[in-house]
């Protein structure tokens, strides 16, 4: 069986390359794909304790983030889809209208 | 303290969020039916179910003498979740009454999406578990995202709610992996098991601190703590009004009630590192956001700074880490609470009759409607903590806590800060009474003035009647202790 830190490594891995991803990248669907790969560096941590402890309700967890995760999506692409027919980009960049 | 087995009464616990949902969704059927012109009856509806629920949860959902764990130790039904929910269905009821100023905004969405949002809020201030937690904020903020960029033919409410949806979902997955670790550390959800599980494993402080710290992330994020706060300005100036309103004042109390929980109740072990924590927190929130509102020339722009600086206040609360700074903390979001909305709904009431939300815009407003003009000056004063206006009873009780705590340094920050804001709120008084060549009359509607008649008459009683209160604000503060 492969050791639980190996699964733990994985995740604060994954999670260190999607909040790269949100500070670095410019375009904002690219910004959501990174967002999403921090939701399941939680979520691989919160298999990985499951199996640990034997706890099941850190599996139904992972149920309600990913639930969670694609209403936030739902939410931010239909934002994105506004932005868009106005600016015709959607280059986080760009959303510069406000600022003072 | 072990969950109570499912009975039926406990039911009654949650009848308040029961209810919510049930206006939501008749809100939302009766959208179906009722024809553009009389969107102010559903207004109208959603704002007196509110105050319905609010005086059937205020005679219901009691909590006992005890505390309660209720549904497997889902939520815990106490004297804060009672009091901050009260603080959300107020909040909320006044914001559907400003919003109602122009109708013609308010759709039958509009209006679910806000009570939705307020449910989120009232299960934030109860939940006991992680789980729950995440679960209740993320209720919270997904409609406040859709909210904030409401104005789908506004670029800039568009982009103010791209921006908040953002920052939001990046802390909450910061949030998310500190609440994975914290589970992991401890092989609990329940957030007073943690601490004990935490002591029996003899895990080193260091690894929970990080976890801590990630957790804070979130909190800070919703509370609008420097250097959290760089989404306030720009979601605010963009938001429909009385959602940037409700975003600073509801959403923020809802964060403190997280905040408060989840530090007296999981982390009591590391109470000096977060108390420091908390304290640098509050003290930069309170410079940064003070020294920022002063060059500000739009006014939500500088209401917005002075929610950051007035987070920074109700910190020090926090920070004292004693039932007086937690009792200062409520009595304090809840004087905040009706005063920032006072000061929004009067922002949303000329902005769309002038047309712009520069300073400039509130000129002559003593001569167009002597009335409004005094209650933006009350709501003014408040803000900046004169007596004997709610604000200064507030300040009073943050800052008292911290002397007590031994934390004279952030008094005295607090102290010196509220003298700047002082400044820039006066700076925005004497605009009000300045000439100027529109002074055609400004004339409220009924669910407006209805609104602002609750706000400027608690700020009155709060800063004068302060025992009723006051009183229920240390009930909440024992039930964490």
């Amino acid at each position: 069986m492969v050791p639980a830190s190996y699964y733990l490594i994985l995740s604060v891995v994954l999670f260190v390359l999607g909040a790269l991803g949100v500070l670095l990248r410019r375009n904002a669907l690219v910004v959501f794909m990174s967002l999403e790969m921090m939701f399941n560096a939680s979520n691989l941590a919160f298999i990985t304790f499951a199996r640990m402890y034997n706890a099941l309700s850190a599996q139904v967890v992972v149920f309600f983030v990913m639930t969670v995760a694609a209403a936030e999506v739902a939410i931010g692409l239909a934002l994105m889809v506004e932005i868009f027919r106005s600016k015709r980009s959607v280059d986080i960049d760009q959303m510069n209208t406000l600022k003072g | 303290m072990n969950p109570a087995p499912f009975e039926l009464s406990m039911l009654l616990a949650i009848l308040p969020e029961i209810l919510l949902v049930v206006l939501a969704a008749l809100v939302l059927l009766l959208n179906l039916g009722v024809r553009h012109r009389a969107e102010g009856v559903l207004g109208w509806l959603t704002a007196i179910g509110l105050a319905v629920i609010a005086v059937l949860s205020a005679v219901f959902a009691r909590p006992g003498d005890t505390p309660q764990l209720i549904f497997g130790g889902m939520l815990r039904l106490d004297w804060v979740s009672f009091s901050f929910r009260l603080l959300f269905l107020l909040g909320a009821a006044i914001t559907v009454l400003v919003s109602l100023e122009h109708a013609r905004t308010i759709t039958g969405e509009y209006l679910a999406l806000l009570l939705v949002s307020t449910l989120g809020m009232s299960l934030m201030a109860s939940s006991a578990n992680l789980i729950m937690l995440y679960l209740a904020i993320e209720t919270t903020s997904l409609p406040l995202y859709l909210l904030a960029g409401y104005y789908v033919e506004n670029q800039k409410s568009v982009e103010s709610g791209i921006k908040y949806m953002l920052y939001g979902a990046v802390t909450s997955a910061v949030m998310l992996y500190g609440f994975s670790l914290l589970f992991g550390l401890s092989g609990t959800a329940n957030l007073a098991m943690i601490p004990f599980r935490l002591t029996q494993t003899g895990v080193s402080p260091l690894l929970v601190g990080g976890a801590l710290f990630l957790t804070l992330v979130g909190f800070g994020f919703k509370v609008s703590a420097a250097p959290f706060h760089f989404w306030a300005p720009d979601v605010y100036e963009g938001a429909p009004t009385p959602i940037a309103g409700f975003l600073s004042t509801a959403s923020k109390a809802a964060g403190f009630a997280v905040l408060v929980r989840v530090l007296l109740v999981t982390f009591p072990q590391l109470a000096s590192f977060w108390t420091l924590v908390v304290a640098i927190l509050a003290a930069l929130s309170m410079i940064v956001g003070n020294l920022l509102a002063l060059t500000q020339r739009n006014i939500k722009r500088l209401l917005a700074y002075s929610s950051i600086a007035q987070a920074g206040y109700i910190l020090v609360g926090v920070a004292a880490d004693s039932p007086l700074g937690v009792a200062g903390m409520v009595y304090y979001l809840t004087s905040y609470l009706v005063t920032n909305l006072a000061a929004f709904a009067i922002v949303w009431l000329v902005a769309q009759q002038v047309g712009s939300e520069d300073l400039d815009a509130f000129s002559g407003l003593g001569k167009r409607n002597p009335a409004i003009a005094l209650a933006m000056l009350i709501s003014l004063l408040s803000l900046g903590g004169i007596p004997p206006l709610s604000g200064f009873i507030g300040k009073v009780l943050v800052f008292a806590a911290a002397v007590e705590a031994g934390q004279v340094a952030l008094a005295i920050i607090g102290v010196l800060t509220s003298v700047i804001g002082l400044y820039y709120y006066l700076t925005v008084m004497k605009i009000l009474y300045r000439p100027a060549v529109d002074e055609a009359p400004l004339k409220p509607s009924l669910s407006w003035r209805t609104a602002m008649l609750i706000c400027v008459v608690l700020m009155l009683a709060l800063g004068v009647i302060v025992a009723p209160w006051y009183g229920q604000s240390l009930a909440a503060a024992s039930a964490l202790f």
